[in-house]
């Protein structure tokens, strides 16, 4: 499988303070990852050192073959990067449908419009003027979906969405996952949830502490090495 | 007769004071800056029509082909330059700057144009007037500032509102980091925000100009009712900000009917009056 994003000795920094040290991580194109690890593991800033939010050597992150590791965060989205951040983080003065928009910023054409993202999530075209932040919370999820996929992007990294939601609702967003990757986006979430992880995830990668504990298929990771990279036993 | 006719025309001269308070409002509403420059911008504008007029000698309104367009590019470069750079968790560092800003542009405008109290000349318009009745008249000029004021708002309520760029704006103002990644440049919005509110300055300064005298001193004054009008508003409401200019134009005509000397401090007692029994201004902006 050809990767389509590679990190190699990726490290991050809040200041003196180390949350990442060394990850070696790749996504295949049209695989689907996951990567799991508890509170504070360093899952959010692994993909916040992807989108550029958090600074890097350039060689340190490889997407579609070229160094991107020293792109801001609004150049590194233009080459196909996407995010649907922790928290969702909608934009609270912008309606639905204008949070959706603000997506599609960065100009990338693709099979992704507000139509056919209101054809995946139905109900956000009916609350498409509400403020995106009066929906509820698997709504706003939603929201923070459709606008990383408004951006058309090859890889769509998705932070936690099924954090603070019901087990119902959650079904009704990684029901989402294959109309996403059918339509040519590879996808990767961070997830704590480890069954929703194996259930969704082609690969799954653990982190502990800022550094991959565990990585392997579903099929061949048993139960008792993902809870030792998971909860560091 | 004479209160009507005062309340009248401090209706009128709230359309000039709103005119001052929107660039400060647009400003503080995308960036959260405070720029105490502000007043300053407006007598730079209205000097800078001075100099075109003197040497194009054009009429002071056929000016603002000139001056709109160089104010809004002074605005871009100066935050790209220089205010961008100011901006971050500690408040302090714009109030320096622009303070700073606001000496040097008081210092240059006094170096090449003396303290000299000075007037835009704009012939018969300046006071033709229409007469509505009963003793009462409207000037030409004071109703031409007003509609100005109405339609300034109107359009920047569209921008804001209904454009990409308002979207944009908004949505920078939010959350500048999730907007960047969506391929946002904080600065260049920012800097966009600022030739915005520059474009308005430069209405507002040669508006004044052709209205009343200024020199170099009398920028802080424009400052503090920008200021007054903003807050009476309530922050982050264009159509609140008229309200707050009208009801400061209103304060001082009554304070100046009442005694000459009090034009001034009447306005600033309604500022008062306001600002205790709504902190937040009078339509204070709907939070999400
Ligand atoms: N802005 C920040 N400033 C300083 N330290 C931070 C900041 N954000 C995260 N950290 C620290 O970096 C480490 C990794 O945090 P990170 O948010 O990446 O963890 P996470 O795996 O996403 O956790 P969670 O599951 O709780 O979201 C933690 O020790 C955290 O305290
Ligand atoms: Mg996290």
């Amino acid at each position: 499988m050809t990767p389509l994003l590679e990190t190699r000795a990726l490290e991050a920094f809040y200041g003196d303070f180390q949350a990442l040290f060394g990850i070696d991580f790749t996504v295949g194109e049209g695989e689907t990852v996951a990567i799991i690890g508890s509170n504070g593991a360093g899952k959010s800033t692994f993909l916040k050192s992807i989108t550029g939010v958090l600074s890097n050597k350039a060689d340190a992150i490889r997407f579609k073959n070229e160094p991107i590791g020293s792109l801001a965060a609004n150049h590194v989205v233009r080459r196909g990067i996407a995010m649907v951040p922790e928290g969702r983080r909608l934009f609270p003065s912008l309606s639905v449908e204008e949070n959706l928009q603000m997506g599609a910023m960065s100009k990338r054409s693709g099979h992704w419009t507000l139509e056919t993202v209101y054809r995946l999530f139905p109900v956000l075209k009916e609350r498409r003027y509400s403020p995106g932040t009066a929906l509820s919370g698997g709504q706003q999820q939603m929201v923070a979906i459709g606008r990383g996929l408004m951006a058309n992007p090859d890889l769509l990294l998705c932070d936690e969405i099924s954090l603070g939601l019901a087990p119902i609702i959650i079904k009704d967003i990684y029901a989402a996952i294959p109309s996403i990757t059918s339509e040519g986006t590879t996808v990767a979430v961070v997830e704590q949830d480890i069954n929703q992880a194996l259930a969704v995830a082609d690969r799954v990668y653990c982190f502990q502490e800022g550094r991959v504990s565990l990585e392997g298929t579903p099929d061949t990771l048993t139960r008792e090495q993902i809870s030792a990279a998971y909860f560091g036993l | 007769m004479d209160w009507v006719n005062a309340i009248v025309q401090g209706i009128f001269v709230g359309g000039l004071y709103a005119l001052f308070a929107t660039g400060l409002s647009l400003i503080f509403g995308v960036m959260r800056l405070v720029n105490i420059a502000h007043g300053d911008l407006i007598i730079l504008a209205a000097f800078l029509s001075l100099a075109v007029v003197d040497g194009l000698n054009i009429h002071p309104l056929v000016s603002l082909v000139i001056v709109v367009p160089v104010m809004a590019a002074f605005g871009y470069a100066l935050q790209r330059g220089i205010l961008n750079f100011t901006l971050g968790k500690d408040i302090l560092p714009p109030l320096l700057v622009t303070f700073g800003l606001s000496v040097i542009i008081q210092n240059a405008l006094l170096e090449t144009f003396s303290a000299d109290s000075q007037r835009l000349q704009a012939g018969a318009i300046e006071t033709a007037s229409i007469p509505i009745g009963q003793g009462l008249a409207i000037g030409v000029l004071p109703l031409i500032i007003f509609v100005t004021a109405i339609v300034v708002i109107g359009g920047l309520q569209f921008v804001f509102y209904q454009t990409t760029l308002g979207r944009v704006f908004r949505a920078t103002s939010d959350d500048a980091v999730t907007a960047r990644t969506m391929g946002i440049d904080k600065s260049h919005v920012f800097a966009l925000a600022m030739a915005l509110a520059l474009a308005v300055v430069a209405i507002a300064g040669v508006l004044m100009g052709i209205r009343t005298n200024f020199d170099p001193a009398v920028g802080p004054a424009r400052l503090l009712f920008a200021f007054e009008a903003v807050i009476m508003g309530g922050l982050g409401n264009l159509w609140g900000t008229l309200a707050g200019g009208i009801i400061l134009g209103v304060a001082q005509a009554i304070g100046a009917q009442i005694n000459p000397g009090w034009q001034i401090l009447a306005g600033h007692i309604a500022f008062l009056i306001v600002l205790v029994i709504r902190p937040n201004g009078l339509f204070p902006r709907i939070q999400g």
